[in-house]
């Protein structure tokens, strides 16, 4: 379980500070899928990379599973359970596809596994395992790999952030999948950011960032409505 | 067969990742003199008479075969120059992996300058691997200057695949390839420095026949206070193409030069380079540590992947 107590993350511009975070409270149960969504700009990416530790909160404080996580680095987080794919993944010189597995792994993957991972999210797995993960694959190939990476190893949380973002519709029918099947097995807790009707639906709970707060959490029936109600006002869906 | 001391067998596993086993084809250069060698069906060894070095022949019959020809020098204060040209008949297929290693305990320069040719005949297939690795307690220089002369005969296929791996003082390295018509040369060179240590390599590639093409990879990592000097040169003197691509990793104090030179003597010439020189990408580490790792395993598993 994720409790989020109060969490604030401020940034200097120009010697004014400005809070891209606000004091938020939430939690994500086991085995949840928690949704957030809302505009852009309005602050879940950053609010994804403090709870990475990627970004250092100011105030406030993480827990995961009973376990105040608030002063741990990156690595210490992601030992503690906490999986994360990126919206922009970074790319490899001369690092394969199949060794970038197998270090997200923690071990040596074989090359079943690899497949599986890779036939996951929708990559054709013999034409990619010794590929470099560089400027050859392109940004849909990298994004449904960043997710494989997350998926190599069980975590207690999983946050991905915009998994959707350009990948092919194809794709994206696999990847809903693949977090259905998570999130069938309620073993792991699932953050997702994402504007994407379908990704949405699948929310046990909707959490909705603007402007750094929360401006709505609750169960999808709850709040799926309301956010479909406000029809073409609404930045933060993107009906397909 | 040959019996071989610790320090000798721990630096072939660094120079020979395959593995040196007497058997087939093969020469060890141990301290300026063969401590053993072998032949094969298709492949001969033979030593020079007028000077230091060994003369291979390797037979258009030869499909898949090796030969090992590893240099090692433990011996502080040595220095060893040696010839090795290559004859490579018409339609052979076959793997040289050569390599030097110096381990040096004590307080004079140990240095090694290999001087190879490759004469490589129409249709062959030629895959030369070379790694240089330097070691030892002693404060003596260990250096290294090797000079490799590459002739492509019509629709050869040539792979040059050469790294320094680390503890190599200073090295000059000096590569030439003369390309004929349809032949493909593929060059992968890797270099890692660290501490002061100097490192040059220049090199000049001459397609000279029609449809030759050349494909240049150069991957490096200064540390610590290194120099290093790149001075590529792609020269198409006929209808060819070429690709000349030169990344480095510069880390701490150190001095990377990329100067590439690309020089077309025909219309159809089609060359082209790309160089980059940057520090270790911060979203590179940022990604890695959020699989586990620290900030420093990251960036050891950056390098060692960036010069796999």
């Amino acid at each position: 379980m994720l409790e989020v107590k109060n969490l604030t993350f401020k940034v200097n511009e120009n010697g004014i500070e400005r809070s891209i975070v606000k004091d938020i409270c939430f939690q994500v149960g086991d085995g949840e899928m928690l949704v957030i969504t809302g505009p852009n700009g309005g602050g879940k990416s950053t609010l994804a990379k403090v709870l990475m530790g990627i970004e250092e909160a100011d105030e406030g404080q993480i827990i995961l599973d009973g376990e105040d996580i608030t002063s741990y680095d990156i690595n210490h987080r992601a030992n503690a359970g906490i999986g994360f794919a990126f919206q922009q993944p970074p790319r490899f010189k001369g690092m394969t596809v199949d060794k970038l597995l197998s270090l997200a792994a923690g071990r040596k993957l074989t090359e079943e596994e690899c497949c599986a991972l890779l036939s996951g999210v929708g990559l054709c797995a013999q034409e990619y395992l010794k590929r470099e993960v560089d400027a050859t694959l392109s940004g849909g190939e990298m994004k449904r790999l960043e997710i494989a990476t997350v998926l190599a190893k069980p975590h207690k949380l999983c946050i991905f952030d915009e998994p959707e973002a350009g990948i092919d519709l194809w794709s994206f029918s696999m990847l809903i999948q693949q977090f259905e099947k998570i999130h069938n097995k309620k073993a792991e807790s699932l953050i997702l950011i994402s504007h994407q009707e379908r990704i949405i639906q699948m929310a046990d709970r909707i959490m909705v960032i603007e402007d750094g707060t929360i401006g709505a959490i609750g169960s999808r029936d709850e709040i799926l409505p309301t956010l479909l109600n406000k029809g073409d006002s609404c930045a933060c869906m993107n009906r397909q | 067969m040959a019996t071989l001391d610790q320090i000798t067998q721990r630096i072939l596993k660094q120079i020979d990742e395959s593995g040196f086993k007497q058997k087939g084809a093969f020469n060890l250069r141990h301290n300026g003199i063969a401590l053993c060698h072998g032949d094969s069906e298709h492949i001969k060894i033979k030593k020079k008479t007028d000077k230091q070095g060994i003369d291979i022949y390797i037979d258009g019959e030869t499909k898949g075969e090796q030969v090992h020809i590893p240099v090692v020098v433990d011996a502080s204060g040595m220095r060893d120059e040696v010839y090795n040209d290559f004859y490579i008949a018409d339609g052979a297929d076959v793997t040289i992996v050569a390599g030097c290693g110096i381990h040096n305990s004590g307080c004079n320069e140990s240095r090694h300058d290999g001087i190879h040719s490759f004469h490589v005949g129409k249709g062959t297939n030629v895959r030369y691997e070379e790694k240089h690795y330097g070691e030892g307690e002693g404060t003596g220089t260990k250096v290294l200057n090797p000079v490799t002369k590459i002739y492509m005969d019509e629709d050869s296929i040539f792979t040059l695949d050469t790294a320094q791996i680390k503890g190599v003082d200073s090295t000059v390295r000096e590569t030439e390839v003369e390309m004929g018509a349809g032949s493909k040369l593929y060059v992968i060179e890797k270099l890692m420095t660290h501490d002061n240590q100097i490192a040059e390599s220049n090199m000049e590639i001459r397609m000279n026949g029609e449809g030759s093409s050349a494909q240049i990879i150069s991957r490096s990592v200064a540390k610590g206070t290194s120099k290093q000097v790149f001075h590529p040169k792609a020269v198409g003197n006929a209808k060819c193409h070429a690709h000349v691509q030169c990344d480095s990793i510069i880390m701490d104090h150190a001095e990377v030069s990329s100067i590439p030179e690309i020089n077309a003597r025909h219309l159809d010439a089609a060359i082209i380079h790309e160089a980059a020189i940057g520090r270790i990408n911060d979203e590179q580490l940022v990604k890695l540590r959020t699989l586990g790792m620290t900030e420093e395993e990251a960036e050891g598993i950056i390098i060692d992947n960036f010069l796999n």
